[in-house]
């Protein structure tokens, strides 16, 4: 029988593939997009002059300073969310906030000099302290996590809770 | 048992390797097609904001990107610019840049932290022009301490 002993050892041919796979690995950046979502307002000529009752607005400005006026208030950006779920939920019934938190509707105005860092912090807090009230309304009704609902009680969740935030056209104070 | 003790000594069979290779190209083929790579060249510099109510996007080729930022070369200037495709443009060209990508259900901005507002109202005030309203400020997740 004829033996073949000199054959070229293809055992190393893994570790080429491997060391391919590791420099691919690190050279290309695998680069998940994340973002916040927002729904823009469809575009309208006309000025909107919808009335709104003074306790059912949440007015958040920022300033070209990058400075936060809540409700006539400057606040630390940190303070931010829980305002805004005591603004939305009203657990003491107060007059000046609303009756329900289906009426509530957060403002957002903010300067033309405002740093887009600190507008998507705003942001971020603002739709950090909806998915909060959220989380615990799906705990209380369902005794779920909100991230586990069906999509029906989901949007039952968001009917009865919606996510308004209105951003109102930019204040111009910034120096040029 | 005579059977058993007359047995021949043989060599013990060893799992042939000769297919790892191959099972490595596979897993480094993989990796090439799920990789995403952008294609746009960056011109401009973008340092994401960090966030935390972030949602992913799964669809990369159907979303329209449009960047903002400082530009990169220096001649350039240092004002921040508006990037679509593969170079500069005004606020007034993002409505025909939307008209010319009708199968993009949505746009992506992707902003540099250090960017004003002004820019970025004037690029949302032309996509909601442009009927283009859902949009995803590009940020990173902010770790908590």
């Amino acid at each position: 029988m004829k033996r073949f002993d000199n054959q070229i050892n293809a055992g190393s041919m893994a570790d080429i593939a491997f060391l391919l796979l590791i420099f691919f690995l690190v050279t290309t950046t695998i680069d998940v997009d994340k973002g916040i979502t927002v729904k823009l307002p469809p575009w309208t000529e006309e000025e909107n002059t919808i009335i709104l009752s003074q306790k059912n607005v949440f007015p958040v400005k920022v300033n070209s300073n990058n400075e936060l006026l809540v409700r006539g208030e400057v606040i630390p950006i940190a303070r931010l969310k829980e305002r805004a779920i005591e603004f939305i939920i009203n657990p003491n019934q107060r007059p000046d906030m609303p009756n329900s938190p289906k009426k509530a509707i957060v403002s957002l105005q903010n300067d033309r000099g405002t740093n887009y860092e600190t507008y998507i912090s705003v942001y971020n807090e603002l739709k950090a302290a909806y998915n909060q009230i959220w989380e615990e309304e799906a705990l209380k009704r369902y005794g779920k996590a909100y991230e586990n609902l069906n999509q029906e009680a989901k949007r039952a969740i968001r009917k009865d809770i919606p996510l308004v935030i209105s951003e109102a056209e930019p204040t111009d104070f910034a120096l040029k | 048992m005579a059977k058993l003790k007359s047995k021949p000594k043989r060599p013990r069979p060893t799992i042939s390797t000769a297919s790892l290779p191959d099972i490595i190209f596979i897993l480094l083929f993989f990796f090439m097609v799920v990789a995403i790579i952008r294609e746009d060249n960056l011109l401009v510099k973008i340092t994401p904001p960090k966030a935390t109510e972030l949602t992913k996007l799964n669809r990369h080729d159907e979303i329209n990107h449009i960047y903002v930022g400082e530009p990169t070369n220096k001649n350039a200037g240092t004002a921040p610019r508006i990037q679509l495709n593969d170079a500069f443009a005004d606020v007034d060209d993002i409505q025909r840049f939307i008209a010319a990508n009708p199968d993009k259900y949505s746009t992506t901005l992707h902003v540099d932290e250090q960017v004003t507002m002004g820019i970025v109202t004037d690029v949302k005030t032309e996509l909601r022009q442009a009927n283009a309203l859902t949009v995803h400020y590009a940020s990173k997740q902010k770790i908590e301490e």
